[in-house]
């Protein structure tokens, strides 16, 4: 009986507009954010922080990127992974040329800097779509592993190709420990996730679901089809590009080209359909699933005494992504966000069925 | 100069074959269906993966004859368990479903039948033949195997014309590629035809992974090979078998010309860590094409009507 | 650059006007010198049996297709070759014969997406969705709430269109399209497929818009009732080819007319 907005009237159209219009989802997100900022680093571990909170963070920023381009603009990619190299290569080289720069300012820059590239590769889906356009942005993920791996620049001329950062602090703050990694990411990721919240709950978002739904009834009220495509291309890659940055930085350290292939634009656009296409929330959960099932799968077998081989266990997470993308296809388009909002009308109604 | 780069160029052609015998599974199934269907690669490894493990244990003939049936039994499940409740979606949540099963068909096939790197005996002999010893000094080094691979998807491709062309199944293929709806109402089971496409697409990548298999062994890199298919169907059109074929040629010639002479000059012009521009040669090419020609070499125009 | 308003023009006076415009596909020659004028304020029809150009003759005024030969003016300014968004642009709003609404978004969310073009804060104010950015979207709710009312669409306003029964589509749709507040409103056929409760609501909104918000309306539909009652001009196409123009009765009396719908022994 929780869970009830009974006596909650909206008295103007400002509160009904609001991000979470029922009380109990407000405080529920406050509640999630103080968990996360004050209570989680009271007990949570190197692995817990390392494994688990910095992947599904940082993924979910990237996945929330693909959500806008895909999800709320309709536009194919399975370039995720190249953008996300070119936020990492411009914040390292940004961070290397410039070693006082602000951390804030390198992480901008790879953004910015995965955004005219976004543009630059989103230009052709003016004229094409769907799965031919999933086959030009191939052409950018090719191309692009393909620069940073073999132009030198790049890598400041590392002989083995690998690059990394270290001592990164903000405002003089150290962000060194994995605790201090996680807390800016998180604070990065709940800026950035409201920020597109408000943007797809607004003009810019009602253009690029239109777009989505019908291009041509959206040409009839006004929209633009360049500027719908190419701004969903821009914001998309914007937030894959500092996706990729933070990933390079604050998860690997150090890292290569083959970070970002194109198995990495898979699990993103994987984390899209499973959390749901078309939802915030969705991106988060799709986000947390894939990083926790292959851990799931590693301590499943030892806890129910089956032995199984690392190579079964890759083999088996490929089967069960797979199976779930299908299912998910089938049974629920929408993934688990609408899960959740299933859920959460059942528990408007509980403890009377209808 | 001009011997090795004719060499150049005929072994781009061959694997230009390799690509064209993906590229016509994913056309059959496209043409039939409108499933544009990104796990033809992945059968195409699993497809090698039966082949090579089987013909271990017991004679070539006999293992490809496993390998069909359970091609077809794969196609029958896919039939069964994911085309057949997609039925009405839009053409990109199918793509989006054979992306699906891409994946688990890679992990299923490497949990079946392990994942080292198997080789498939055709029991052609490995000695190159030289041709043409009168013209260049030397003459042409060609392999065996490549010319086996040639004269293999030619058979296959002619064995599909005659199919299509000359039996029901081939007529009531064509009737559904043309209209869905049409076909239905007259009497034509889309789900039948389905299996079909989907059984021989399954018999196509036999064919090319068993090629492919021969020449650099048979390993999980072969799925991610195959992806190439995808410029090539954008230069050959999703529709047309010769498309794919001749799409296939020009894009293994290409990227192998300009593996062989471009990547040289871009290497010294911009100090370059290494080649290896035909990791996208062939993508950028389509990207390309998609921007001035969108329906491709042989495709049909694709008329918007309001 | 915006179209001059349409307030420049008078009542009675030409709004819009086509002049020789012929369009063809290929071989098919789909409207053939065809000429007329929509006047500000009338409700024009367009009638014609199956095929005669008219969704065509719709294509052509908000850019869909463009004519081979022919000059378009609107408010006064001739146009060369013109894509639909420029359509809306200069304020021509447009419904289908067969709905074309956003199914993904709620109804609110597609009438909302009518306003789009009239809204101006960037991409950075929107992030934040405070100050100016939060005012603009309350203004146009507040807008776009006075047609859901005149619509009587209030309670359905949050539920996906796709799970709209088909009469409150059409409705939503008209909802979008007078969400641009346009000067001329282009109906395809808003009538189709509707039980003749749903027709005579769908009558009395499209009089009241007419009347109340004073915008021009030009119309394809079937039902002759319905032409006869709401439009103030007709104008007749067969085959591509104009055959009559004028006020619904002569219209009635006109013998091309008759014979073009039943059919007549050469």
């Amino acid at each position: 009986m929780l869970y009830r907005e009974a006596g909650q009237f909206k008295t103007s159209y400002r509160s009904d507009q609001a991000i979470f219009p029922i009380v109990q989802d407000r405080w529920f997100m406050w509640g999630l954010i103080a968990f996360g900022f004050l209570v989680l680093p009271l007990f949570a571990n190197q692995y817990l922080y390392t494994e688990v909170l910095i992947p599904v963070l940082i993924l979910s920023l990237a996945a929330i990127g693909l959500n806008i381009l895909t999800g709320y603009c309709g536009q194919l990619s399975l370039g995720t992974g190249g953008f996300m190299a070119v936020g990492a290569y411009a914040s390292y080289n940004l961070l290397l040329r410039l070693p006082d720069t602000n951390l804030i300012v390198v992480f901008l820059f790879g953004g910015l800097m995965a955004m005219l590239v976004g543009v630059l590769f989103g230009i052709p889906s003016l004229r094409i779509k769907g799965f031919y356009l999933a086959v030009a942005t191939l052409a950018s993920q090719f191309f692009l592993e393909w620069v940073f791996a073999r132009v030198k620049w790049f890598t400041n001329y590392a002989p083995s190709g690998s690059v990394a950062v270290a001592n990164l602090d903000l405002f003089g703050f150290p962000i060194q420990t994995p605790q201090q990694k996680y807390l800016f990411v998180l604070a990065v990721v709940v800026v950035l996730g409201f920020a597109a919240k408000n943007l797809v709950r607004g003009r810019i978002g009602r253009m690029w679901m239109a777009m989505r739904d019908m291009d041509i009834a959206a040409e009839i009220i006004g929209i633009r089809p360049l500027h719908a495509k190419l701004s969903a291309f821009a914001v998309s890659s914007f937030y894959i590009g500092v996706a990729g940055a933070l990933w390079a930085f604050l998860r690997l350290g150090s890292w290569e080209p083959l970070a970002f292939d194109i198995n990495r634009s898979f699990q993103i656009l994987f984390m899209v359909i499973i959390g749901g296409l078309g939802s915030i929330l969705g991106s988060f959960l799709g986000a947390a699933f894939i990083v926790l099932i292959p851990i799931f799968l590693n301590q499943a077998p030892g806890l129910l005494g089956v032995p199984l081989s690392t190579a079964m266990i890759s083999h088996l997470e490929f089967m069960i992504f797979g199976v779930m993308i299908v299912f998910f296809l089938i049974v629920e388009p929408h993934g688990f966000a609408r899960l959740w909002a299933i859920a959460k009308e059942k528990l408007r109604l509980w403890p009377f069925p209808y | 100069m001009l011997g090795p780069i004719l060499e150049t160029l005929i072994g781009g052609l061959m694997t230009g074959v390799l690509y064209a015998l993906v590229a016509l599974g994913f056309v059959l199934i496209f043409k039939a269906s409108g499933v544009f269907n990104f796990a033809q690669g992945s059968m195409v490894l699993f497809a090698a993966l039966s082949v090579a493990r089987l013909s271990e244990v017991m004679p070539l003939i006999v293992a490809v004859l496993i390998a069909i049936v359970i091609m077809v039994a794969l196609a029958y499940a896919i039939e069964f368990l994911v085309l057949r409740r997609l039925v009405n979606q839009e053409g990109i949540i199918l793509f989006m479903a054979t992306l699906g099963i891409a994946y688990f068909l890679e992990g299923f096939g490497e949990a079946v039948w392990g994942s080292d790197i198997y080789k498939i005996n055709l029991g052609i002999s490995k000695n190159p033949l030289f041709l043409f010893e009168g013209i260049f000094p030397g003459g042409l080094l060609i392999d065996r195997e490549e010319i086996a691979a040639a004269v293999a998807c030619a058979i296959l491709v002619a064995g599909l014309a005659i199919f299509f062309q000359v039996t029901r199944v081939g007529r009531a293929l064509r009737a559904v590629a043309d209209d869905h709806q049409a076909a239905q109402s007259v009497g034509i089971p889309l789900n039948y035809i389905w299996l079909i496409v989907w059984a021989v697409s399954g018999i196509v990548a036999i064919a090319a992974g068993m090629v492919w298999g021969s020449k650099l062994g048979v390993q999980f890199s072969i799925s991610l090979v195959a992806l190439k298919a995808l410029p090539v169907l954008i230069l050959g059109g999703f529709t047309s078998i010769p498309g794919a074929i001749i799409g296939g040629l020009i894009i293994g010639a290409g990227e192998k010309l300009a593996e062989v002479l471009l990547s040289p000059m871009l290497v010294k012009w911009f100090d370059l860590a290494g080649g290896g521009i035909e990791n996208w040669f062939a993508y950028v090419l389509a990207l390309v094409f998609l921007l001035f020609r969108p329906q491709g070499l042989f495709g049909e125009r694709i008329i918007e009507r309001i | 650059m915006r179209a001059p308003a349409a307030s420049d023009i008078a009542a009675g006076e030409v709004l819009l006007s086509l002049e020789n415009v012929s369009l063809s596909f290929g071989g098919v020659r789909a409207i053939r010198d065809v000429s007329f004028d929509i006047k500000k304020g009338e409700v024009r029809a367009i009638i014609g049996p199956n095929g005669a150009g008219k969704t065509s003759m719709l294509n052509v005024i908000n850019g869909f297709y463009q004519p081979q030969q022919g000059r378009i003016t609107f408010k006064g300014r001739t146009r060369s070759t013109m894509r639909p968004y420029d359509a809306a642009r200069g304020g021509i709003a447009r419904t289908f014969q067969n709905v074309a609404l956003f199914k993904g978004m709620s109804a609110l969310d597609n009438i909302m997406a009518g306003r789009t073009l009239r809204m101006r804060r960037g991409l950075l104010w929107q992030l934040l969705r405070v100050g100016p950015a939060l005012k603009e979207e309350i203004e146009h709710r507040e807008r776009v709430e006075e047609i859901i009312d005149f619509l009587e669409i209030q309670a359905i306003r949050k539920v996906l269109v796709a799970r709209l029964p088909y009469g409150l589509q059409k409705r939503v749709e008209l909802g979008r399209a007078l969400a641009m507040e346009p000067d001329l409103l282009l109906l395809d056929e808003p009538m189709a497929g509707m039980n003749l409760e749903e027709k005579e609501d769908m009558s009395r909104f499209i009089v009241d818009v007419n009347e109340h918000y004073g915008t021009t309306i030009a119309l394809i539909e079937h039902d002759m009732g319905v032409v006869m009652d709401l439009s103030d001009r007709v104008v007749v196409l067969d085959h591509g080819v104009k055959i009559a123009d004028a006020t619904p009765d002569e219209v009635k009396r006109d013998q091309n007319v008759i014979d073009a719908y039943l059919g007549v022994a050469h």
